[in-house]
């Protein structure tokens, strides 16, 4: 079966294969009506359902059975079915679940946003920014934890993980063998390499771009910079082990870390090996291409070069390009 | 005198023997399956006799196998869940001591309506007795010819393993059960796939209590019309209800579905009433996970009618004034329980069984437990009351598995039933501490119907 099935998502309807979720599915119209997602990740098998701040309500739940779905679902573990139609900004129900979600991941938190290093480029940041209370309504002590480093090159300071698993499964699936998993459970549960068995697998630093919150940080740039002070550049190099296809962060000359490339939704395009990401942090390793594109609601970009560029209502009206004139030239010059 | 037909010969000394459950009739329906019916015939009877699952959800357990997939080539799995965790449950326990052939024959006659050649009983781990004497029984029954290649002569394989549990509340939760099974975590899958598409290894799978197989055994043995006339309405045959408590006859009884709760409580063929002539003041019908309920509304319907040991009556008038048949646990509490402490005391157990793969659950019983125990010890506040209300709302129908709704529904039912009581916590800091609240008007007839919420 590979006809296309229509769903509907906050009233935009779109057509996708068979056995899409609907998170993906709202990925393919974009915009607002996309559910944020703190654990799925569409580079590893078997993620998502966990976190559920992609909950979505499904108001129609297909042609054939128009019936809506009783509860709340995990957008990215659902698949739609043709004619199904689901609410999600559009939904109050959905919004107050989901701020609910988020006061729950909030809660055993430390909100050591000012020391954190993930600080600005932090998706959990993010969904507290939109969703979360301006208070807490949580009056005990929270869970802590010692950090643990995992080797010499990344730190998991567990008393901000929120358990999404993403390094779990990056452990499983990415590096051959794995040495990483979740110890306890409930509340005290913990992501726990077994007796702090090094991870020295050659790509076990994706676990640090994977990772939502500030638990898993790079320790070559541990307390370094605020990623908001820091230039992004896309680059190149020919890796044997890996794509090559990196991202650096330059603060004046020095390249202060490498990561990989990430899309709009903060999952990276390719994994890449440690070398690249530790040891090459010279601008002669490299080879630049140009400065990655951050979306302007990001923090990263208020500082910086990434577009005086009028929105392109502007420059389709005439009558407004010529009011803009200056500015225009200004860009073309640039 | 209600029917028995789990525990009639339960008295019978050596009964667990297969010797003495063969003179009492044993295996009769094993024979009766395998000899003359189709499996497609045993999974009707079943369906017709409207036998409903007695781990907790009620689900038709007929219907449960009819949606069992069976792709050509791909094995099919019967997995017994006898993870009995749940705080006033202890039904399967006391079934599968004293008479475990009664679940094997289930287990075989099951299995061959499912078409499952290899089937595993799945017991919690800290039941290594009942382990033990599983394991001896099914060797008795594998030595004659009960278990294994070709049973009875019939054609039919079944090996039957019994798997100890890893020792969590959640194993219970049947995808989590299949995980711990494969010798994984016992995190619940996120469904679907459900476990009749994909379940045990990825092959279809069914999973049912001990109390639903068990009671498969009679079903075969006497037809789906004669269990039918057990009963009343869609709650169909006999139940096992494991009563704790201030009861002066706690312990495990079989009762016909529709038996008053009055009658379950104060007759004297059931618990024979509250122990040391003290008052009702709440129940709990169906183990920790169901809505708590006070005494008035535990014996009486909304509209005053008697409320029946009945799936339906027991969840009469949602969750405003019912609750849930549940797994069969039936907590009594008398006039001198606190029910503020035993709404921390399960809130502190569902803390504390939370896998903490979903956020809400995992961090919301936590959050729950905190706040309780402060309302217990006298630090509570006024707002805490509904800071609980709103943070079960935000755990309940949010979570992966039935675990965090499980854990909402005691407290949010708690509150909305006993609200004076927790009231007087925060007024009373000192004095809580000392005395007990007592019965206040939960005992009195409702003056009329309110619905809340």
């Amino acid at each position: 079966m590979s006809e296309k099935v229509k769903v509907t998502i906050d009233g935009i309807s779109v057509e996708v294969e068979p056995g899409t979720t609907i998170l993906n599915a709202a990925r393919q119209i974009g915009g607002d009506i996309v559910p944020p997602a703190m654990c799925y990740y569409s580079k590893l098998a078997g993620s998502g359902g966990k976190c559920r701040t992609c909950i979505v309500k499904v108001s129609k739940g297909s042609e054939k059975d128009p019936r809506p779905m009783p509860k709340l679902v995990a957008s990215c573990r659902t698949t739609v079915m043709d004619g199904m139609e689901v609410q999600n900004i559009t939904s109050p129900e959905v919004l107050e679940a989901r701020s609910g979600v988020v006061e729950m991941l909030l809660i055993n938190h430390p909100l050591d946003c000012p020391v954190c290093d993930q600080a600005g480029e932090c998706d959990l940041q993010n969904l507290g920014y939109e969703h979360g209370l301006q208070k807490t309504r949580y009056e005990f002590e929270r869970r802590t934890f010692e950090r643990i480093d995992i080797g010499d090159k990344i730190q998991l300071h567990m008393n901000r993980c929120i358990l999404c698993y993403r390094c779990v499964f990056t452990a499983d699936q990415i590096t051959n063998k794995r040495v990483h998993g979740i110890l306890n459970r409930g509340d005290h549960s913990e992501i726990s390499t077994y007796i702090q068995t090094a991870v020295d697998n050659d790509f076990s630093g994706n676990v640090i771009d994977v990772c939502p919150v500030g638990a898993l940080t790079d320790k070559t740039f541990r307390f370094k910079n605020r990623v908001w002070f820091t230039k992004p550049v896309d680059a190149h190099r020919d890796c044997p082990a890996c794509s090559g296809k990196v991202t650096l962060w330059y603060k004046g000359e020095n390249v202060l870390r490498v990561t990989a490339r990430k899309d709009i939704y903060g999952e990276v395009e390719e994994f890449i090996c440690n070398t690249c990401r530790f040891e090459k942090k010279a601008t002669a390793d490299w080879t630049l291409e140009h400065p990655t594109h951050i979306s302007d609601a990001s923090v990263i970009s208020s500082n910086h070069y990434e577009t005086m560029i009028p929105l392109p209502v502007i420059q389709e009206n005439l009558h407004l390009q010529e009011a803009n004139r200056v500015e225009l030239e200004k860009t073309a010059k640039l | 005198m209600g029917r028995k037909l789990l525990l009639e010969h339960i008295n019978v000394p050596g009964i667990h023997t297969l010797d003495v459950y063969r003179q009492k009739g044993g295996y009769r329906a094993v024979e009766k399956a395998l000899k003359t019916l189709t499996p497609d015939e045993v999974v009707e009877e079943v369906k017709k006799s409207g036998l409903r699952g007695r781990g907790g959800a009620g689900f038709p357990t007929g219907m449960k196998w009819s949606f069992l997939a069976k792709p050509e080539g791909v094995a099919r799995y019967l997995v017994c869940n006898a993870d009995e965790s749940e705080p006033g449950t202890f039904k399967d326990r006391y079934l599968m001591t004293h008479i475990p052939h009664a679940l094997i024959e289930g287990m075989i006659v099951a299995s061959y309506a499912l078409g499952a050649k290899t089937s595993y009983i799945y017991v919690r781990g800290e039941m290594m007795p009942q382990i033990r004497i599983l394991e001896r029984a099914i060797a008795e029954a594998k030595a004659a010819g009960l278990l294994g290649k070709n049973i009875l002569g019939s054609g039919y394989d079944l090996e039957l393993y019994v798997q100890p549990g890893g020792g969590a509340y959640i194993c219970g939760e049947e995808t989590a059960l299949l995980e711990s099974l494969e010798g994984k975590r016992g995190n619940p899958r996120i469904k679907p796939p459900f476990p009749a598409i994909a379940g045990l290894y990825g092959c279809p799978t069914v999973v049912n209590n001990v109390e639903s197989i068990a009671a498969v055994v009679p079903i075969i043995n006497e037809g789906a019309d004669e269990y039918m006339k057990i009963g009343i309405g869609r709650s169909t045959g006999t139940k096992l209800i494991s009563a704790s408590g201030n009861l002066v006859r706690p312990g495990v009884y079989e009762i016909e579905l529709g038996l008053p709760v009055e009658e379950f409580i104060y007759s004297d063929e059931y618990c024979g009433g509250i122990a040391n002539g003290k008052r009702l003041k709440a129940t709990v019908a169906g183990g920790s996970s169901v809505p708590v309920l006070p005494a008035n509304l535990s014996l009486k319907l909304a509209n005053g009618d008697p409320r029946l040991m009945s799936y339906e009556s027991l969840s009469e008038g949602g969750f405003a004034t019912g609750t849930m048949m549940g797994s069969g646990g039936f907590i009594a509490f008398d006039e001198d329980q606190c029910i503020v402490r035993n709404t921390w005391n399960f809130a502190r157990f569902y803390h504390h069984e939370s896998c903490g793969q979903c956020s809400p659950c995992r961090e919301g019983t936590g959050w729950m437990e905190k706040v309780l125990h402060r309302l217990e010890y006298g630090h509570g506040k006024m707002s805490d009351i509904d800071l609980l209300v709103d943070v079960s709302k935000k755990i309940e129908g949010n979570t992966i598995c039935p675990l965090g709704d499980a854990a909402a529904w005691p407290v949010a039912s708690a509150i909305r039933h006993f609200r004076d009581e927790f009231e007087w916590h925060v007024k009373e800091p000192l004095k809580s501490q000392e005395t007990n609240y007592g019965i206040a008007m939960y005992a009195e007839p409702i003056a009329k119907a309110v619905t809340t919420e």
